[in-house]
């Protein structure tokens, strides 16, 4: 077939303006590829883990309690909504893995006989479930099982109830409850070092001292059921079991984890892809505007000829959708290499039996509109423009600019500047609207490489925070449940300790006139020397009465110092009491309730009591302590805190690598795109002026300044602005970012913002020069002979 | 002031080879006002960028005083545009962002030894439109202007591709009283390209051109003044 000319008109402009073209197609596949990636991988693991779920019966209400008769269970699995119920036993134990060390600890799940798991089902991802009859049978969680390198029939240590159990592995299995699982008082999954253990309903009652009862309540309900009403009807029937608390899938660890991750990815799409595709309008509505006026007498040709004003709107347009389709398929490619190498990475915290990785046609249709929107915005000023002109006037070339001489212009002849600088403040204030364009693209390049990168320099405090000022012991050994504080002297007696501290805490849920929040509420001595509560202004002593709140969890109860706060102990008081608020501190990580040890033992009336002992450790005898706490009678569990923190910053350094080298492309494409297209234009507008400079004898170096020196001048000077515009994306990101779990601090560090400024001048004075050649190449003669 | 030796230039685009300049000697004196005439095409603007240092000759020679142009790198040509030649082209070529004194002080800004912006405009007869954008001026006037920029540097040659091109004959002649005054004046060697064969009366020497070669070479002796050439 052959083209018709206004067609082959369009595909040569493309190829002339390749250049042009390809900078705005990058920063636009940059948009498409960042929302592909966020909305494609927030999507792929929400309908990934809709059909785990699914498939595998994920129980909608989890309960924990002291220790309950399995003679109430009729009574609940008679609950309106109810579907079903399964009573198990859960306890954290310590392991003695073979050829470790280190103890490792584990989180014991049951399962019942007879009969299939009728919600949280496991699937075995080798071998099989444990016979009843053989009480040593366990299935071990896949990646725990992995980090360990067992197979069925290999054996290892458990230390139950104070006595040292040898288990056999018969199988390994993932489980949507253990979608991600992290150990207690880890802040990363570490697989080594904790995991999931599947054992068999009657061992596990015997090792336990469980029998003929349970301390782990999960129910599956019907569809449509207000979960509100099984949790209280559920928190009755357990009250006089010592119950623990029920809640709902929301604040399930794995579940809620997962939340948070799905939640950051949206916000990121919302957030981030509006950048590029506002900077994609700028710049097509420049370069589209600038071709008009150029080909101004083509238009009137054209139109003379009888072309319809639709033929000349839809031909221009068609420019921009041509670029446009360039970045969508760029950004296409891109979006899905990065979302598969994205699901990658949460494949290694997530373990999915099928984690869906292609991100769906939906996610692709959305970006590909999100961009030709973004480029018929932003053509669509200059295409009706040229559509709209008459003939008669087309043919005429178009009036000179204007210029007059203004209040700047005798501020300018007081300073008497060179005539070329005179010339770039002249274009900057002659058309300020295009300054401002082209400032408030650099600036938004600023930007996003502050708001991308402010996430080390937060994550450097969190871990200062959290570990060198506020968790400073080397180990936290932890009880079933609340021991005589005498326990901390016995653990002061083991090899190896140099300090041990008690530490108290408990499951509490405060509420503040109709609002109520789960939050754990620790006892810290006011002398305590390992585990603090660091505020603003240093270490916070924890008055002997009342209590000291997060500020976050303050917020949530809209409480404030000297505030009554209703406080619930499950468990451990039958009824709720009343304590005021005596300060608040801010915090990183979880919802922090505090008092003094003294005054919640007072308040449960007993005698000093502790949870866990905090350790420190002599270097050269870690050894034997590991040693001496895998045999230690009555442990719950042992936590490492070098360990946490050794894999928290690994598994950080490692993904703030590659993110960082993503976002300073992004931030260089929207830099690059902009000052390479201002440049262009400029040069296209002013050849002949730079022409003659050239004639008066001016050098290459004089005149190119003419172009470059505007660039650099408005990428100096867009700086501030963009340090501004990211610390804000910066702040509604951290505030996006912080849930329950972590408050990410807004923290910025002056490297941060020069780094950011750096990338953008290089990027922008890298596609001046690119410019600057065609400047050198300019022919004097062949400019000179035309008329404008 | 300038001597060529051979000088050819040759425009080959594809299979097309167009001999503009064909093998050209001259001598041009110092202080002569010389229009060059000839039909379109026949290599006069040729001639006159070669001469100016915009184009690079073919082969041959070109000497401007005792310094050869033709063996010229591309810095040491932009210097010597900007230390002794002044241009005045058809399409006057003014910023248009800068004032008409401002486009003179583009010149008086880099020149060794200029005259003041002012002084080049009161010469041209500019003195109260010192602060007119291009824009704001009548094109004799921005052609003055022109001149008035190519003048200001007291430069050794001046080089005008018909610069009455686009005037109608009343400001052609403002502009044409402008050069001859520069010339007298000033004394600067001044070569002017027309089409307007009446031009010849007012100069000292007339050059014809046809097909790239020089055919024809006279001295005037009966010069007019500007105002009694007409067209
Ligand atoms: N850049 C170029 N490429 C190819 N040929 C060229 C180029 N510039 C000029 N020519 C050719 O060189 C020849 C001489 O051109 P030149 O511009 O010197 O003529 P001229 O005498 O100034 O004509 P006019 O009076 O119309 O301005 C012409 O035939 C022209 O076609
Ligand atoms: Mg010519």
């Amino acid at each position: 077939m052959r083209m018709r000319a206004l067609e082959r008109k369009l595909l040569r402009d493309l190829g002339r303006l390749w250049a042009q073209a390809l900078a705005i197609a990058a920063v636009l596949g940059c948009g498409v590829a960042v929302l592909i990636m966020a909305l494609g991988v927030s999507d792929a693991l929400d309908r990934s883990r809709a059909a785990y779920y699914e498939r595998n019966a994920f129980a909608d209400i989890f309960a924990s309690v002291r220790r309950a008769p399995l003679t109430i269970l009729p009574e609940i699995r008679a609950l309106s909504g109810v579907r079903a119920a399964e009573a198990r036993v859960s306890e954290f134990v310590v392991l003695d893995m073979p050829g470790r060390q280190r103890p490792a600890t584990a989180q014991v799940v049951t399962l019942p006989e007879g009969r299939d798991t009728t919600l949280n089902r496991p699937t075995l991802t080798f071998g099989r479930l444990p016979n009843p009859d053989h009480p040593e049978e366990v299935v071990v969680g896949s990646s725990f099982g992995e980090a360990h390198g067992l197979r069925s029939g290999d054996t290892f240590a458990a230390n139950i109830g104070g006595s040292r159990r040898e288990l056999t592995v018969v199988g390994a299995a993932l489980s949507p409850e253990f979608i991600y699982t992290i150990g207690p008082g880890s802040m990363m999954p570490d697989a080594a070092s904790h995991g999931v253990i599947w054992m068999g309903q009657r061992a596990a009652e015997a090792a336990f001292n469980m029998t003929g009862a349970f301390d782990d309540l999960v129910l599956g309900l019907d569809m449509r059921t207000d979960e509100r009403a099984v949790i209280e009807a559920l928190d009755l029937i357990l009250e006089p079991y010592g119950n623990y608390g029920v809640h709902g899938r929301a604040q399930q660890i794995s579940h809620s984890f997962l939340d948070a991750e799905i939640e950051q990815l949206r916000v990121m799409a919302y957030v981030l892809p509006p950048v590029f595709l506002l900077i994609t309008v700028f710049l097509v509505n420049m370069v589209i505007g600038r071709i008009v006026a150029l080909e101004r007498l083509e238009i009137g040709l054209l139109k003379a000829t009888g072309y319809s004003d639709g033929a000349i709107l839809a031909h221009y347009l068609l420019l921009a959708g041509l670029v446009a389709a360039v970045g969508i398929v760029l950004g296409s490619l891109g979006g899905t290499y990065l979302s598969r190498w994205m699901a990658g990475q949460f494949a290694r915290f997530y373990e999915f039996p099928e984690l869906i990785h292609s991100v769906s046609w939906t996610t692709h249709a959305l970006a590909a509109i999100a961009g030709f929107a973004a480029a018929t915005v932003g053509a669509v000023r200059a295409a009706l423009s040229a559509a709209r002109l008459p003939p008669a006037v087309a043919m005429a070339p178009a009036p000179p600019p204007h210029f007059n001489r203004g209040v700047i212009d005798r501020a300018l002849d007081a300073v008497r500047m060179a005539t070329p600088d005179l010339m770039i403040a002249r274009s900057i204030t002659r058309w300020p609207l295009r300054a401002a364009t082209s400032l408030l693209g650099y600036a938004l390049a600023t930007s996003v490489l502050v708001a991308s990168n402010f996430f080390p320099d937060s994550l450097d405090r969190i871990i200062d925070l959290a570990f060198d000022q506020s968790n400073r012991q080397d180990a936290i050994l932890t009880f079933p449940s609340d021991v005589p504080d005498i326990a901390v002297e016995e653990i002061r007696k083991l090899p190896g300790v140099i300090q041990a501290e008690g530490n108290l805490s408990m499951a509490a849920t405060l509420r503040h006139g109709h609002l109520e929040k789960d939050a754990t509420l620790q006892g810290l001595s006011a002398d305590a020397d390992l585990a603090r509560v660091v505020g603003e202004n240093g270490v916070i002593a924890i008055p002997d009465r009342g209590l000291v709140l997060s500020d976050r969890l303050a917020e949530t109860l809209e409480a404030r110092t000297g505030d009554l706060i209703e406080l619930d102990l499950p468990g451990h008081l039958a009824d709720p009491v009343f304590v005021t608020v005596a300060a608040q501190v801010p915090q990183v990580l979880g919802l922090g309730a505090y008092m003094s040890p003294s005054a919640i033992n007072a308040m449960l009336d007993r005698a000093p009591a502790v949870s866990a002992v905090n350790v420190t450790l002599a270097a050269d005898e870690a050894a034997a302590f590991h040693a001496a706490v895998k045999t230690m009678p009555g442990l719950g569990g042992a936590i490492l805190l070098a360990d946490n923190r050794r894999s928290f910053e690994k598994t950080v350094a490692e993904n703030i690598g590659a993110m960082t080298t993503i976002y300073i492309l992004l931030g260089s494409a929207i830099a690059v795109g902009v000052a390479y297209n201002a440049a262009r234009i400029q040069l296209s507008e002013r050849a002949r002026e730079l022409a003659s400079l050239r004639i008066l004898g001016f050098g290459r170096g004089d005149v190119s300044w003419v172009l470059i020196g505007e660039a650099m001048i408005l990428v100096v000077c867009a700086q501030p602005l963009g340090w501004w515009i990211g610390y804000q994306i910066a702040a509604l990101m951290t505030r996006a970012f912080s849930s329950d779990l972590y408050v990410l601090p807004l923290v910025v560090q002056p490297a941060t913002f020069a780094m950011a400024s750096l990338v953008v001048i290089l990027a922008a004075f890298g596609s001046v020069m690119l410019v600057r050649r065609r400047v050198d190449r300019l022919d004097l003669v062949a400019v000179m002979k035309s008329r404008e | 002031m300038f001597r060529t030796s051979a000088l050819t230039k040759i425009y080959e685009t594809g299979s097309v080879r167009v001999v503009a300049l064909d093998a050209v000697d001259l001598t041009l004196n110092g202080g002569d006002l010389t229009v060059l005439l000839g039909p379109s095409g026949s290599g006069k603007s040729t001639l006159l960028n070669i001469l100016g240092g915009l184009d690079h000759a073919t082969s041959g020679q070109v000497w401007f005083r005792d310094l050869e142009l033709t063996g010229l790198g591309d810095r040491a040509l932009t210097r010597y545009r900007r230390d002794n030649v002044g241009f005045v082209f058809q399409f006057y070529n003014l910023v248009p962002s800068l004032t008409a004194r401002e486009n003179v002080r583009l010149i008086t800004d880099i020149a060794p030894d200029p005259m003041s912006a002012e002084e080049a405009l009161s010469l041209v007869g500019l003195s109260a439109r010192l602060d007119h954008f291009p824009a704001q001026l009548s094109g004799g006037e921005q052609q003055r202007v022109a001149i008035a920029r190519a003048v200001a540097k007291r430069p050794a040659v001046l080089l005008c591709d018909e610069p009455t091109g686009a005037l109608d004959s009343k400001t052609g002649v403002q502009v044409l009283e402008v050069l001859d005054q520069v010339n007298r004046e000033m004394g600067t060697t001044t070569v002017v390209i027309t089409h307007n064969a009446m031009i010849q009366r007012m100069a000292h020497r007339v050059m014809h051109f046809a097909d790239g070669r020089l055919v024809g070479d006279a001295r005037i002796t009966d010069r007019l003044a500007p105002s009694e050439v007409a067209w």
